[in-house]
């Protein structure tokens, strides 16, 4: 465990990175879901390795699994997966590929990779909490946190989802969507309201702000799913 | 055998709080009680098939078991990515169930019609695939799936036999042929009530399953051995051929020949009507079925 103690801050990320990504002039920094992924571990997700098969655990599911670097080198960082692990990536016996495989990454909740599932599966799963009535010992509800990117929102099974999670009023369901432009033809009125017309609470953010992202995923308790916007420039 | 899969549905939502259901609208009518009593388990998407079996995956991986239903097309079909990934991909595991089974909707045409359901499913690894041919076969299915982990599919039909037989993993053998018998019929599900009729007077073994996949291949072998020839001939109420693969590995150490009945590939039939005037138009009827038999057995 001491690789673990060695690279467990956010300042070690860029580093986790280049153990995957190889290359020495790669800004780990500028990966878009960098910053969001990381508070979302060191602040508001409650699950640890040690949890990581509780039932009460929070669940977080990767929709937006290309790329999935920065999140390997989150998942290292907190202890789900051994340091040396990184270097061996997307190899023919390294549980890490291109797009992470939920069987094989421990602390990966989803495989992902076809864009428009995490949506849907999440919903699916803070149903599944609640018809099952799961509670943590200080009987607060275990919440799921899915990330999606902007252009993955143009896959229709998303908005089938979105409309959903609406009605069903399902506010143990956060969705984080990493908005830096990418969607091919943009979303007039921004991204946000796809979700606010469905009923969904929505708070837009800088992704790259810390405290401004960890307040934003305070949760709703009032039957609203949460939308968190999070705006990024790629590189910035 | 809708009505039955209903009774046993709402049964097992009010016996095992695992029991979820997952609807798209279709049949929600028959499982209103159960969604008042059980609001959190019976879910209805509106008409949403990929959040169906997405969201079906999400309950799985909460440790529920969900049942999903609908139309085959609207089941299977159409959200057949979300089956591959959003179940088989993420190790979760669901029992669905469809109506409409090939041409049972014959009236409403190609659109709410799926001879092809079972074919696409078996590109998949791990489904227990049942076709079950009478009402009794359809809850016994359900009482054997509801209660496991694995990914099932239970095929619906508006036609039965007149008789309900077990279901379960093996070749069920109705009628055994003579050793120097001209070789085994195989009948899936609804087909064999007219497969029997159709083969009444030649030396043949017949043998039934309402479990498609795992398919019997050692029950087969051993039918085909003790047959004068190790011919095969093959009818499912679905698309042609598409336990063929099953017969070849099946037989694969003896020389033989087999024969697949069902739902020609090559064509769509752009007709309404009723299933029966489908099932004579795909040779799938008592008439078709006993001139194929005559035919490939040599008679």
């Amino acid at each position: 465990m001491t690789t673990t103690a060695t690279f467990s801050r956010y300042a070690d990320l860029p580093a986790l990175i280049g153990l995957m990504e190889g290359d020495e002039k790669h800004n780990g920094a500028s990966v878009s879901t960098l910053d969001v992924l990381w508070v979302l571990y060191d602040r508001v997700l409650e699950v640890t390795p040690d949890t990581a098969e509780d039932p009460a655990r929070d669940r977080f599911l990767l929709s937006k699994g290309h790329g999935p670097a920065a999140f390997y080198a989150v998942l290292a960082a907190k202890g789900f997966l051994d340091v040396p692990t990184l270097r061996g990536w997307t190899a023919f016996d390294s549980p890490l590929g291109h797009h992470p495989d939920r069987v094989l990454v421990p602390g990966a909740e989803i495989g992902s990779g076809s864009l428009g599932h995490g949506l849907p599966l999440g919903l699916g799963t803070a149903l599944g909490l609640r018809a099952r009535g799961v509670r943590r010992a200080d009987r607060t509800e275990p919440r799921v946190v899915v990330l999606v990117g902007d252009g993955e929102l143009d896959e229709g099974s998303n908005h089938e989802a979105i409309a959903a999670a609406g009605r069903l009023g399902a506010d143990n369901l956060t969705v984080v969507v990493i908005d830096n432009a990418s969607a091919q033809h943009g979303w007039p009125g921004g991204v946000g309201r796809r979700f606010e017309v469905e009923g969904w609470a929505v708070r837009e953010v800088n992704g790259r702000d810390h405290d401004a992202l960890d307040e934003a995923f305070t949760r709703t308790r009032d039957g609203r799913p949460l939308a968190v916007v999070a705006r990024v420039r790629n590189g910035s | 055998m809708r009505e039955t899969f209903a009774a046993t549905v709402n049964r097992a939502l009010e016996q095992d709080p695992r029991t979820a259901l997952v609807l798209a609208v279709i049949s929600s009518g028959m499982f209103r009680r159960s969604a008042a009593r059980y609001p959190d388990r019976v879910i209805d998407l509106g008409i949403r098939e990929q959040a169906m079996i997405g969201v079906a995956g999400g309950l799985a991986l909460t440790g529920m078991r969900p049942v999903v239903h609908s139309y085959a097309p609207f089941l299977v079909e159409r959200p057949f990515e979300q089956i591959k990934l959003d179940l088989g991909h993420q190790d979760a595991g669901a029992v669905l169930v469809s109506i409409g089974g090939s041409y049972d909707a014959a009236e409403a045409g190609r659109t709410h019609q799926s001879p092809g359901d079972i074919a696409l499913l078996d590109t998949l690894p791990g489904w227990t695939v049942r076709v079950p041919g009478h009402p009794d076969e359809a809850s016994e299915a359900l009482e054997l799936d509801i209660p496991g982990d694995h990914r099932a599919y239970l095929r619906l039909s508006g036609t039965s036999n007149r008789a309900a037989l077990p279901v379960g993993p093996r070749l069920h053998v109705l009628r055994t042929g003579s050793p120097r018998s001209a070789g085994v019929v195989v009948a899936v599900g609804p087909m064999l009530d007219r497969v029997l009729e159709a083969t009444a007077d030649l030396d043949v073994t017949v043998a039934y399953t309402s479990t498609v996949r795992p398919f019997d291949r050692e029950g087969l072998s051993t039918l085909a051995a003790a047959a004068g020839n190790a011919d095969v001939l093959l009818v499912e109420p679905y698309l042609r051929g598409t336990s063929a693969h099953e017969v070849s590995e099946a037989l694969a150490d003896r020389r033989h020949r087999q024969l697949s009945l069902g739902v020609p590939r090559d064509t769509e039939l752009r007709a309404y009507g009723t299933p029966a005037e489908h099932a004579r138009a795909h040779g799938l009827d008592t008439e078709g079925i006993a001139k194929a038999a005559r035919d490939f057995f040599l008679v």
